[in-house]
């Protein structure tokens, strides 16, 4: 699946995107599974709070599953308008 | 429904007046526009807006239909621009018509609160000092729960 990082997720990661092959089966799974990856992933995970997930283009939650995910994108709290 | 995200500056008076124009038995046009506020100082060089190609028009689609199903409005658009901004520089605008006024102006000030919040859009400000990204308030997330 593809996973896509958007504002200062995307610039801790220093990468907008990853194509991931994961078991992960919710989204809470896989950002544990990122968190390992390397520092600059564990230091963009640090703080669930601070972040927001769409999976497939949908607003949803860490709890998510990941059943039929094609894309799943981290990012901060918007700042629209 | 008109929605458009785009690069491009935009008219605030042509897009205006051709909203306007299209309204068939409406007898209220409201607009809101939002634009780059410089910091007090005159120190913004430029305000960056990142935001996430094919969902931010679904979303914004999303809120839009939400509101045509709460208010009997005539027509929806909102305009919003990506790419780096200047000061003063016209960031976006909704545009919403109605019958009477009151469903124009109470579904106007909907479509504002959830795209600040809802809407994948992410602010970056530049300054001689530092580039920052803008946080998103606690009251912003709070003007939803009035819906």
């Amino acid at each position: 699946m593809d996973v896509l990082y958007f504002a200062w997720v995307r610039e801790r990661i220093g990468q907008p995107k990853d194509k991931i092959e994961t078991e992960a089966t919710t989204v809470r799974e896989l950002v544990e599974e990122l968190r390992t990856r390397e520092e600059r992933y564990a230091a963009a995970f640090a703080d669930l709070d601070a972040l927001r997930v769409a999976v497939n283009q949908e607003l949803t939650d860490f709890d998510a599953p990941l059943e039929g995910a094609r894309e799943v994108a981290f990012f901060p709290p918007m700042t629209g308008g | 429904m008109d929605i458009r995200v785009q690069e491009d500056a935009f008219d605030l008076g042509d897009e205006a007046n051709a909203f306007a124009a299209r309204q068939k038995g409406m007898g209220a046009v409201v607009t809101f526009t939002g634009i780059v506020r410089d910091l007090g100082d005159g120190d913004l060089q430029a305000m960056q807006i990142e935001h996430y190609p094919g969902m931010t028009e679904k979303a914004i689609s999303k809120i839009a239909e939400e509101a045509l199903s709460r208010w009997s409005l005539g027509d929806i658009l909102v305009l919003h621009r990506h790419g780096i901004l200047q000061a003063e520089d016209l960031i976006m605008m909704v545009a919403t018509s109605s019958r009477h006024r009151v469903d124009a102006f109470r579904a106007a000030e909907f479509l504002m609160d959830y795209l600040k919040s809802r809407a994948p859009f992410w602010k970056k400000e530049v300054t001689p000092e530092r580039a920052g990204w803008v946080e998103a308030k606690d009251e912003d997330e709070d003007a939803l729960s009035r819906w």
